[in-house]
């Protein structure tokens, strides 16, 4: 047998020798990743605790926190303390708010994803040489500034900006329509802030989608309905969800957006926490606010996920 | 000869496919007229570029014609979409679908065209028996091996019973052994069936062991269409010849023809009687094509027809190829000799050597 040259020392040795390195390379990736590590734990993990720890504290009059545990900020969210008899009263405004932010984002995500679609679909399907002007297209907005692109759209959505003037001058209408600081113009602002995060990761998906499938799916009597829904949809999965999340969970924290176009009359998240951090001055109730935000985005996803990886299976 | 057009399952008339616009226009198919037969084994065969894929992907339905007509049964089919032919695919590259199990993929053209769930199941536990999946049939496809892969797409092709089935290069992916195996099986299929099979492929030995006829393209064109025996002994033109099979080239001269076979008078001043495709008109300057088999050594150059040297001498197993560098010059031919264990005669290289033909083995055909 030419293995016996091979005695069991030799054999071990080399085992050894494996293990030490793939133990080597193996702390030598651990040592690559250590920078992100390290701006991950400093910038992500620290401040979330401290978060965590300031919404269990009590405001000091002039903000910042007093060093003494309460979960006043919690019963805050949902109960008002009444200032002449102390009883506990339930106040839904933060929560109407809350809903009405889902609400914002889920149209959001759900327009992003009917105007992505296409978009995509359309950019995957040209030829290859032309597919980077496209998305160079699709990224153009990100050159500049988001606050001057929410200012923009004031001026033109606005009751003396571009599209009034030009429907009073074509004669459409005879006074302006009030498109500013209404639900339409935060709903507006947040659909152009997000589509390009929908469409990009819904193009990586379709660009790799094998259309030789698609005729196949035609060659078996499918229509085109059925080619959409049966094969291209359940294909590009996973860049309607990485496309739904990236929509979603910034559209529900969105803040510039909502201030600007909304003009604080109507609050989302975003407005709502950052005003407890200013002229409310109570820290507690913001942490308090963000981490029930954050736990609120968990829960969904989770759903989210759980659903959606479900239906990928039974095709 | 012309066909009776009810007998026809496939009739492509004046087929003219062009791709790309101006000056970049290529003539995929360059005016094509084939018929294929009800339950016929019809193979398209030709070198890489040569339109058959294209010719398929008409009939699919994938492409549209430029020009021309393709009749299904007699009903011209050229412009609809492929989800409205009765006619499947199996594709190179399979195309399965990889969100769905084995079972879903076969049953997936029966519920697009909207069977009852009972059927579907019937029909699927059929074709997974009779392409012997039935114990995959829950697996994801890119869980099963390439063979599989290509029973999937075959079974997947053949459930919702087409009237014809296309066959893209369908074999190209599988290793030697596995190949031999699925022509066999694809053969057995196509009898059991009964289905049309209209198969694509360059590799000649392919076409000639599994087609009942053959259709010999190049550059947009078919060359020549019939049995794989009339193609193999009977090329029509030079190009088929040489495609299929080896073949040796011989100038000559004719001297006189009748009734189709020509006297063509070789350098040597040997002459040979040599048969020639119909509707040619062989004169002066031409090729004489023969098979290496065809032809035979003798060890006295005198009773050669052609005379040469022995150069080179090739052992294959089944036989032995001996390469004649003629006296006249110009290209080696082959005399292939199958080996027995009685073989009397033993060569060796660089001796002086005669060529005979056996009766019939030479032929003029067209450049």
């Amino acid at each position: 047998m030419t293995t016996a040259t091979l005695s069991p020392t030799t054999l071990s040795k080399a085992a050894l020798f494996e293990a030490q390195a793939v133990k080597t390379s193996a702390r030598r990736n651990r040592l690559l990743s250590l920078p992100a590590l390290i701006i991950i734990g400093v910038f992500g993990v620290l401040p979330l605790i401290i978060i965590c720890v300031y919404s269990f504290l009590v405001a000091a009059p002039y903000g910042g926190v007093q060093w003494q545990f309460s979960t006043d900020a919690y019963f805050n969210f949902l109960f008002q303390r009444d200032i002449f008899d102390d009883t506990l009263q339930f106040t839904p405004d933060f929560l109407i708010i809350y809903l009405r932010s889902f609400l914002f984002a889920v149209v959001t995500t759900i327009i992003c994803l009917l105007l992505g679609f296409p978009t995509a679909y359309f950019m995957a399907t040209r030829p290859p040489a032309q597919r980077n002007w496209w998305v160079l297209l699709i990224t153009i907005p990100f050159w500049s500034n988001l606050l001057v692109r929410t200012l923009a759209i004031m001026f033109i959505i606005r009751d003396e900006g571009l599209i009034n003037d030009a429907l009073l001058a074509l004669g459409v209408i005879d006074k302006p329509i009030t498109m500013l600081y209404t639900n339409f113009a935060i709903q507006l602002g947040l659909l152009y802030a997000f589509l390009p995060f929908m469409v990009l990761p819904l193009y990586s998906s379709l660009e790799k989608l094998d259309f030789r499938l698609v005729e196949a799916a035609y060659d078996l009597y499918a229509t085109r309905r059925q080619v959409l829904w049966r094969v291209i949809i359940p294909l590009s999965k996973p860049g309607i969800i990485a496309g739904c999340l990236l929509v979603f969970i910034p559209a529900l924290g969105a803040y510039v957006t909502p201030l600007i176009l909304g003009g604080g009359v109507h609050l989302m998240i975003g407005d709502l926490i950052a005003q407890q951090f200013g002229s409310g001055r109570n820290w507690p109730l913001g942490c308090a606010q963000a981490l029930i935000l954050m736990a609120a985005v968990l829960v969904a996803l989770f759903f989210y996920v759980r659903n959606t990886s479900g239906k990928v299976q039974h095709g | 000869m012309p066909e009776q057009p009810g007998k026809n399952a496939i009739e492509v008339r004046g087929v003219r496919k062009v791709f790309g616009t101006g000056e970049n226009q290529v003539a995929a198919l360059d005016t094509v007229s084939v018929s294929i037969r009800e339950n016929e084994f019809f193979t398209l065969l030709g070198p890489s570029g040569c339109g058959k894929t294209t010719l398929l992907r008409l009939i699919a339905g994938f492409d549209f014609p430029t020009a021309g007509e393709i009749l299904l049964h007699g009903q011209d089919i050229a412009p609809l979409p492929p989800y409205k032919r009765p006619v499947n695919t199996v594709f190179q590259s399979y195309a399965l679908f990889p969100h769905m199990t084995v079972a879903q993929n076969i049953g997936f053209g029966l519920e697009m065209l909207g069977k009852p769930k009972d059927e579907i199941e019937a029909r699927v536990a059929q074709m997974l028996k009779l392409v012997k999946m039935e114990a995959l049939k829950a697996r994801r496809t890119s869980q099963i091996s390439g063979g599989q892969q290509q029973r999937v797409a075959l079974a997947r092709a053949l459930a919702p019973q087409p009237k014809v089935l296309l066959l893209d290069e369908p074999l190209s992916a599988l290793d030697y052994k596995l190949r031999k195996e699925m022509q066999i099986e694809l053969k057995r299929l196509q009898n059991e069936t009964g289905i049309t099979f209209i198969f694509v492929t360059h590799d000649q030995e392919e076409a000639l062991t599994m087609s009942d006829r053959i259709a010999v393209m190049s550059a947009g064109k078919i060359l020549q269409v019939g049995t794989p025996r009339d193609i193999y002994d009977r090329p029509a033109e030079r190009f088929v010849a040489d495609f299929i099979g080896e073949t040796n080239f011989l100038p000559g001269t004719v001297v006189s023809k009748q009734a189709g076979v020509a006297t063509v008078k070789f350098a040597s001043s040997a002459t040979i009687s040599a048969g020639y495709p119909e509707g040619f008109d062989p004169t002066g300057e031409v090729t004489l094509v023969v098979r290496p088999e065809h032809a035979d050594l003798v060890p006295d150059p005198a009773k050669g027809t052609i005379t040469g040297t022995l150069s080179n001498i090739v052992y294959f197993g089944t036989d032995t190829h001996y390469h004649v560098k003629l006296d006249g010059g110009g290209e080696n031919f082959i005399v292939r000799h199958q080996n027995s264990r009685s073989s009397a005669v033993t060569y060796e290289t660089g001796i002086k050597v005669g060529v005979q033909f056996e009766e019939d083995a030479a032929r003029v055909l067209k450049d």
